[in-house]
């Protein structure tokens, strides 16, 4: 009872051959192809290098072209090589060059033994499958491939088209049900016996041999014929990355590789010469039958995957720059919000809901002077500077940057319509954006300034178009954002309520009555404010509808400031 | 593929163009150049190669050519400009270095690239080449553990053949005049601060690559005219293939699939970062001796700018400045990344 491999080489055969000289002294007869195309020099060092090894043998050399019939006849001949010479061998399993055994052979041998009649080999119908190139499964036992994948694409794809419009279709022999799986295999004799001695073969190898990669579809299907048992997995731990591109071992990953209780891994860096020491050095270690388990290696690979093909949200750097859709899904990385006329209807605004809410809360992040950080400091987190003209230079890289660097604390400032509004169409788009608007706000400190009247009411007319526009982008149909707008009027009406709203909506499932409340400005005047406004022939609509009697609905007016109760 | 679609035919005949100009011109300027100490027959097939123009860096030398040949730099292909510091004596004296010397404009040659331009074409050739300045050092995702070959077989295998790295200003906490470098030493040791969150990034229509500014330049130099802030865009690795030219420095090549260095579609590609020790007290000094010469890029602008705001400031570093302690950390901060390297 004893595993013997075979090995298919075409480059770096010095790391085959140590891998080859170590299966051989540690009992496992090798039978190894080496792609013709190899240099001469190469394989005869090579040979000469392993010719003090009884139980090595070299097979015909074929040129293997990637997905080609010519790697499974140098599989074949292979195989009959180490069955012929190698009567005690029970098990064949199929390696690469590249290949890097892992466990001692003796555990190999010490597993197999629990299995003498399985077949390890994945197995998987055509419809099952999700790993293929170019869409192509069933596809692949039916249509012809005369033109290189590898080099010629568009002809091998307008080939495959034209044969998809004729509706053109080959016939698959009987018996063969076709099957795709990994090409690394180890079968039982019987098995393999059976399928090379079975009296079709010629007939299937003619079918074969102008299959689609046939590697990955010749004993795969044909198992299914012969095998009494299948175990549909291989032995040899060997993932692709969203290319159906091998990934690599390196150094590295030595302390991985070693809980992975695999047998075999592929693909091995020549290179790598930490993992081919250890590896290639018998060990004293008790014998082991642990099933492999390459769940964390396959988590790694996965997370890898998903980071290349998607991506860090809300982050734009060097090697992300989503120009497409993708970007304007989700600009930034985090929730948000944005308050508008807040700051401008209570004193203490910032302070109040900084405290409240324990997030970060700033000013006027876009003044035109100045960006208004949370305690006036000139450098945030990640260096991000206070100078208006650099966060004017690229507004949407500012945010990202900001809310990207303060990531796990929530972020909240104020805006309104005295600010640089090129940011406005960012903010509409993005999904992280909760924008909460209070329009003709920016009467407050219109009604307690100084200036002359022609002025405000100058003043006021700006603000309010400006506000317009700004509002009318996030109330679009395309707008992305959780926009909510209340009129002045509609929020000193009843503002409690609001702002308790607002609160539950930035905390859900933590809605504790407000206690303290910010304090509210002194809003007497407003309503004749607003009726002077309208007396010079302006239409302050955005204001709302607030009463003349120089007081909000329902409320006795105070003499001074008040707080909202 | 998508990118190319964006460009019409005339705007890709115009590109063909300015290359063929590019060539014309580096090798109109390859008289400008005179050899050394050849030593190109020893560069192997295989060999990875790191071209490089310089101006009196003899204190910066030995560490810089010892940091790349640990990295698995095999030849260095070296310009020297009008150096009297013994730069020429010291490179010519380095076993892996060729050399060659130049009196003539450092600005008038582009900066050096037209100089590149031609070696590259001449023994760049499929090769994987580095193109840095001796102030910069390249960082690549597992760069403490694996050599660069590792990465350009990986590279090779997925069929990319120009990997981005962003140029991350590093300074000295404190004065600059404080910050005193021993020959021989790791420059990251004295200026090892960076800024990790404030660049900016637009996409150039016309070439198709990413125009990145900001990091502590900007901050500090750039605060009132932000368009001149320093480009930070670098794709410093390339394999060289016949007609490649870099268009300004190394921000930008041709043809212009070079550029495309970045996943436009959400995802991340593989990139690194090139760490750019250029703020050390020999810095004032040299900053000074540029503005005189006049030969650096927009009528060294970007040199007064630094004599200016050193006066006003003189030290980059502010409570958010971010310690250098690895490649690990400036991917985390998503200033470079691992795409789908394992």
């Amino acid at each position: 009872m004893a595993v013997g491999f075979i090995i298919l080489a075409h480059q770096d055969l010095d790391r085959a051959a140590e891998v080859a000289a170590y299966l051989a002294r540690n009992g496992a007869p090798v039978v190894i192809h080496v792609d013709a195309r190899t240099g001469e020099n190469d394989f005869n060092l090579m040979q000469s290098t392993l010719s003090r090894y009884e139980n090595v043998r070299f097979s015909k050399r074929f040129a293997c072209d990637w997905g080609k019939y010519s790697i499974v006849r140098a599989t074949q001949e292979a195989a009959e090589i180490l069955l012929r010479d190698f009567a005690s061998v029970s098990h064949v399993f199929l390696a690469s060059g590249s290949c890097l055994p892992l466990r001692p052979i003796a555990d190999l041998n010490a597993y197999l033994a629990e299995f003498p009649a399985t077949d390890f080999i994945e197995s998987v119908t055509t419809e099952e499958v999700s790993w293929t190139i170019g869409g192509l499964d069933l596809e692949r036992f039916t249509l012809r491939f005369p033109f290189s994948w590898k080099k010629r694409r568009r002809m091998f794809d307008r080939y495959v088209n034209l044969q998809r419009k004729i509706g053109y279709s080959r016939r698959i022999p009987r018996g063969v049900e076709p099957h795709l799986g990994s090409q690394w295999w180890c079968l039982t004799r019987a098995t393999l016996t059976l399928i090379l001695r079975d009296p079709q073969r010629e007939k299937y190898d003619r079918y074969f041999s102008k299959v689609w990669i046939p590697d990955e579809a010749y004993f795969q299907s044909l198992v299914r014929k012969h095998a009494v048992n299948i175990e549909s997995r291989s032995l040899t731990l060997s993932r692709f990355d969203y290319q159906g591109k091998p990934h690599v071992f390196y150094d590295d990953h030595l302390p991985l590789l070693l809980r992975s209780d695999c047998f075999v891994a592929r693909k091995i860096w020549p290179r790598a010469d930490k993992l081919y020491n250890r590896f290639l050095t018998e060990q004293e270690q008790p014998l082991s039958i642990a099933e492999p388990n390459p769940r964390k290696i396959d988590r790694i690979f996965q997370r890898a995957n998903e980071q290349r093909t998607r991506g860090r949200t809300g982050r734009r750097m060097q090697s992300r720059f989503p120009t497409s859709e993708v970007w304007s899904l989700q600009k930034t990385c985090a929730p948000y919000s944005v308050y508008e006329g807040f700051s401008e209807i209570f004193s203490n605004f910032e302070n109040w809901l900084e405290k409240r809410t324990g997030s970060r809360v700033h000013g006027r992040l876009f003044h035109k002077a100045e960006v208004k950080f949370s305690g006036g400091v000139e450098v945030l987190n990640g260096c991000l500077s206070n100078s208006a003209k650099l966060r004017d230079y690229n507004p949407a890289a500012f945010l990202e940057n900001l809310i990207w660097n303060t990531q796990g604390e929530h972020q909240s400032f104020q805006f309104g319509p005295a600010d640089r509004q090129d940011i406005t169409r960012f903010i509409a788009s993005d999904q992280n954006a909760r924008v909460l608007v209070i329009t003709g706000a920016w009467s407050i400190p219109l009604l307690h300034s100084r200036m002359e009247f022609h002025r405000i009411r100058a003043i006021a007319a700006r603000y309010q178009a400006t506000e317009a526009a700004h509002v009318a982008i996030l109330k679009s149909h395309d707008t992305r954002a959780e926009v909510k707008v209340w009129t002045l009027a509609e929020f000193i009406e009843d503002p409690m309520t609001i702002l308790q709203s607002i609160l539950d909506g930035l905390e859900p499932g933590l809605s504790r009555k407000l206690t303290e409340v910010p304090k509210m400005a002194n809003l007497a005047d407003l309503g004749q404010f607003v009726q002077r406004l309208k007396n010079e022939g302006m239409n302050p609509h955005s204001v709302g509808d607030i009463p003349l009697g120089n007081r909000p609905a329902r409320k006795k007016a105070p003499p001074k400031p008040y707080v909202v109760r | 593929m998508d990118e190319d679609r964006q460009v019409s035919l005339f705007g890709k005949y115009r590109l063909r163009l300015e290359r063929r100009r590019k060539r014309l011109r580096s090798i109109r300027k390859r008289r400008e150049l005179t050899s050394v100490v050849n030593r190109t027959k020893d560069i192997k097939s295989d060999g990875i190669l790191l071209f490089c123009t310089l101006r009196n860096e003899r204190i910066r030398l030995p560490f810089f050519l010892e940091y790349y040949r640990q990295l698995g730099v095999s030849n260095f292909l070296i310009v020297e400009n009008g150096s009297d510091d013994g730069s020429r004596e010291f490179l010519q004296a380095q076993e892996d270095v060729s050399l060659w010397t130049s009196h003539h404009s450092y600005k008038r040659s582009k900066f050096g690239i037209d100089w590149l331009n031609w070696l590259l074409a001449k023994y760049g050739i499929g090769h994987w080449n580095l193109v840095v300045d001796v102030d910069e050092f390249f960082v690549y995702p597992f760069c403490d553990s694996r050599p660069l070959r590792a990465l350009t077989d990986w590279l090779d295998a997925s069929s990319i053949k120009s990997f981005g790295a962003m140029l991350v200003d590093m300074y000295p906490k404190g004065l600059l005049d404080d910050a005193e470098y021993q020959e021989g030493q790791d420059p990251l040791e004295v200026a090892e601060y960076f800024d990790a969150g404030n660049y900016m990034i637009s996409r150039n229509p016309k070439y198709g690559n990413l125009w990145i500014q900001g990091g502590a330049r900007a901050r500090a130099f750039f605060g009132s005219e932000p368009r001149r802030a320093p480009a930070l865009n670098k794709i410093p690795l390339v394999k060289w293939g016949r007609g490649n030219v870099y268009i300004s420095s190394t921000h930008m090549l041709l043809p212009r699939g070079l550029n495309l260095v970045y996943d436009d579609s959400g995802g991340e590609k593989a990139s690194g970062c090139l760490m750019h020790a250029k703020f050390l007290k020999t810095f004032r000094e040299k900053s000074e001796e540029e503005l005189n010469r006049r030969q650096h890029f927009a009528n060294s602008h970007e040199y007064r700018a630094y004599s200016k705001g050193l006066k006003t400031s003189p030290s980059l570093w502010c409570r958010w400045s971010e310690k250098y302690i690895n490649w690990r950390q400036l991917e985390i901060l998503g200033l470079m990344s691992k795409g789908n390297w394992v």
